[in-house]
């Protein structure tokens, strides 16, 4: 026999053989593959029949309508289901939502939240949506209707309305036609927000804002001579100075010049879920740039910076966060000199946005560890100076990497805004089921506040969850 | 042993003084890792650097553009001397172009704004400029056709043959190569060579550390041999191969050509 061997013609391609696919096939792979398996599926559908079965009697014999306390409640369910059925109670819910919502915020200003939390998602369009233009304005369009929807039913035809209506579709059309426009709305929005929901006027925020451009000129004057580290440096304490000595006698001499305000509302007035939102947002927004600096301080070569961002991370990350949330309602009022208005959610925010920051900047800097150091070297071999290299190449890969962490630092961040609680606010789960609970009628409710409230993080969370997904399938470039 | 296929014409080498390097001393920790090089490249030479691995050859040309830092000694490139100034060093990097062993091409951005990134951001060129430059020298290694791709989805030789129109899109005076072929497959070795041919052959001046010896013999005009951090021999390529002088070149030379 002959070692020798020729291929003649070469084989072409061919369909796969076609699989034996189908649902018993997938409940045979999936649910009976071997005794343990089999076992364990018959233990699922028992736990599962057993849970329905124990809370199905009480949602189906839940009460919605015509109920205006747990005594209403009880009576309807012994009608209807016999005298031993439990039922659930969600007509707290139709007659409580506002404080679950709102907290104290009186009634007729509620416009104000409600038009600040639309603009936010017009704001986040242009960071969420970068690159995807009909998504940008489609999100603005669904937003805007959503928005005015809430202020019709919050208030009716009134000015403010209109004047919403109004400038929602002057947003989107601006999505629509402009998007990169959009950016100057998130840039703005903090000092809009802030003006919405506090009220006040007008020339507080914009004076605030005005610090910013003392930075910026500052920073282009400063600069050219003496590089953007000091630049910036010198920029931020100028701004600084500006917010503490300057801003409130510019703030006041132009109110007092051309007067223009909303009703102020204080911050003991704020709770439930615009209170969540409030420092959830505003530490998310912040904890993120805070978190990629001291991550890079962390892996600098300069001996200073790397000590106090180490310092910092491990002082934070060894903390609870109740001792901080403790620190900023009581220690610091020690601290600042007698009459400090110092507002409360400000401390609470400041101090949140302390917390995750530190475990933001551990989290991006896995994603820098995770980076092979080919990238580093090929981005200073190019001449590309340190910002740079951080900028386009270091940074866009090691937060890509870094979103699975990111996105879960934020998420707890947003459940933690509840534990704001122990300080005295009303957040959306102690503090107004526990007043909701105290309220003669609804004396005995248990889970359905619980559950309303659950519900609600959830649907937020899992929104979150499910963009960090569909941003990572986005930025997938390796195409394995 | 000069290839007839190789236009020669424009392989001239001047008398101006590229890169000098002078009693340089380096060390990683306490190993002393390069010992006493003094070295001078001529402008449009094509200098081969090979040896055994840890001779220091890599850690030597990676000196030239700081990735790495020397200790002792000096090293001026194109007038340029090597210091702690950040400035010197920005300088010396936008005109000495650096070809990687593993192409450390930017997995985020397409091959053109590969190409682009650095002319736009360093040398400040106009964006549509930059691309015009980038698509002449895609032109060049031969794949214009994958500039929107991205670099996972090119095979190893186009992503380092990318990689070397990255290089040129900054229009280096000085090309370093460490290792270019070294991660690749036999089948690919070719093209990414053929490139640094025709680069060679419109007179670059070219520091290639690599273990191609065919390469070396057909483009090179010197070959330098280090062992154990030092130069222990160089020579053109033809005496370099034919009549080596030292034991251990001739050790090196039969372990690699033997078999």
């Amino acid at each position: 026999m002959s070692l020798s061997y020729i291929r003649k013609d070469m084989l072409a391609p061919q369909a796969p053989p076609i699989s034996q696919s189908g649902v018993i096939r997938w409940v045979r792979d999936n649910l009976f593959k071997g005794p343990f398996n089999t076992i364990l599926t018959l233990l699922a559908i028992w736990t599962l029949y057993q849970l329905i079965a124990l809370s199905w009697p009480w949602l189906a014999n839940g009460v919605w309508s015509d109920a205006n306390s747990m005594a209403d409640c009880r009576k309807i369910v012994a009608a209807s289901a016999g005298p031993d059925a439990s039922g659930a109670c969600w007509a707290m819910i139709r007659e409580r939502w506002s404080q679950f919502i709102f907290g104290f915020y009186p009634p007729s200003l509620w416009w104000r939240p409600i038009l600040a939390f639309g603009l936010l998602f017009v704001a986040l369009a242009p960071v969420l949506y970068s690159d995807n233009k009909s998504a940008m304005s489609k999100l603005c369009g669904v937003v805007g209707a959503l928005t005015v929807l809430c202020l019709i039913g919050a208030d009716g035809f009134s000015f403010h309305t209109v004047l919403a209506i109004a400038l929602m579709a002057a947003l989107t059309a601006l999505a629509a036609i402009k998007p990169r426009l959009l950016l100057i709305v998130t840039l703005l929005f903090p000092f809009v927000a802030l003006w919405l929901l506090w009220g006040g006027s007008i020339w507080g925020p914009i004076t605030a804002l005005l610090g910013f451009t003392v930075m910026v000129v500052i920073y282009g004057l400063v600069a050219p001579k003496l590089g953007p580290v000091m630049g910036a440096s010198i920029g931020f304490i100028a701004a600084c100075l500006w917010w503490l000595f300057l801003q409130s006698y510019v703030s006041e001499a132009w109110q007092a010049l051309l007067p223009f305000q909303l009703t102020y509302v204080n911050s003991d007035k704020f709770g439930g879920f615009l209170l969540a939102f409030v420092i959830g947002v505003s530490s998310i927004s912040i904890s993120l740039p805070l978190g990629i600096l001291l991550a890079l301080g962390r892996r600098s070569d300069m001996f200073l910076v790397k000590t106090l961002s180490v310092g910092f991370i491990e002082f934070v990350r060894g903390v609870p966060l109740i001792t901080m949330l403790f620190t900023a309602s009581l220690l610091l009022q020690y601290f600042l000199p007698p009459q400090t208005k110092f507002d409360l959610i400000l401390r609470v925010v400041i101090l949140v946005t302390i917390f995750s920051a530190a475990y933001n900047a551990e989290v991006v800097r896995g994603g820098l560890a995770a980076l092979p150091r080919g990238q580093y070297e090929a981005a200073d071999a190019l001449g590309l100076d340190y910002w740079q290299a951080q900028r386009l190449i270091i940074m866009p890969q090691a937060l890509k990497i870094s979103i699975p962490g990111i996105v879960s630092t934020f998420i707890g961040l947003f459940k933690d805004t509840t534990l704001v609680s122990f300080v005295g606010l009303a957040d959306p789960l102690r503090g107004i089921t526990t007043i909701v609970r105290a309220d003669i009628a609804w004396k005995g409710i248990y889970w359905e506040p619980y559950i309303f409230v659950g519900a609600i993080f959830f649907i937020v969370c899992f929104g979150m969850s499910r963009y960090s997904m569909y941003l990572e399938n986005k930025l997938k470039t390796d195409h394995r | 042993m000069a290839d007839p296929a190789i236009d020669r014409s424009k392989m001239q080498i001047s008398d101006e003084v590229a890169i000098q390097i002078t009693n340089m001393n380096k060390w990683y920790g306490t190993f002393h890792v390069l010992r006493d090089i003094d070295m001078t490249v001529n402008k449009g030479e094509r200098i081969v650097i090979c040896g055994p691995s840890g001779s220091g050859k890599s850690t030597l040309i990676r000196c030239i553009n700081r990735l790495e830092e020397h200790q002792q000694g000096q090293i001026i490139v194109d007038g340029t001397e090597l210091t702690s100034d950040l400035k010197n060093i920005d300088k010396v990097r936008s005109e000495v172009g650096m070809v990687f062993q593993h192409f450390n091409l930017f997995p985020h951005l397409t091959i053109l704004e590969n190409l682009t990134l650095a002319p736009i951001w360093v040398r400040k060129v106009p964006k549509k400029e930059a691309e015009e430059t980038a698509m002449y020298f895609l032109h060049k290694v031969k794949i214009p056709e994958q500039a929107r791709k991205y670099p996972g989805q090119l095979s190893g030789g186009q992503q380092q043959r990318v990689a070397i129109a990255r290089s040129l899109c900054m229009k280096p005076r000085i090309m370093l190569f460490d290792e270019p072929t070294s991660a690749l497959d036999p089948e690919m070795i070719k093209e990414v060579l053929d490139t640094m041919i025709s680069l060679a052959e419109e007179g670059m001046t070219m520091l290639c550390v690599t273990h191609e010896m065919g390469f070396a013999q057909a483009v090179a005009n010197r070959v330098i041999f280090m062992d154990q951090g030092q130069i222990v021999e160089q020579n053109e390529p033809r005496e370099f191969f034919n009549n080596p002088q030292s034991e251990r070149t001739k050790l090196f030379l039969s372990q690699i050509l033997g078999h």
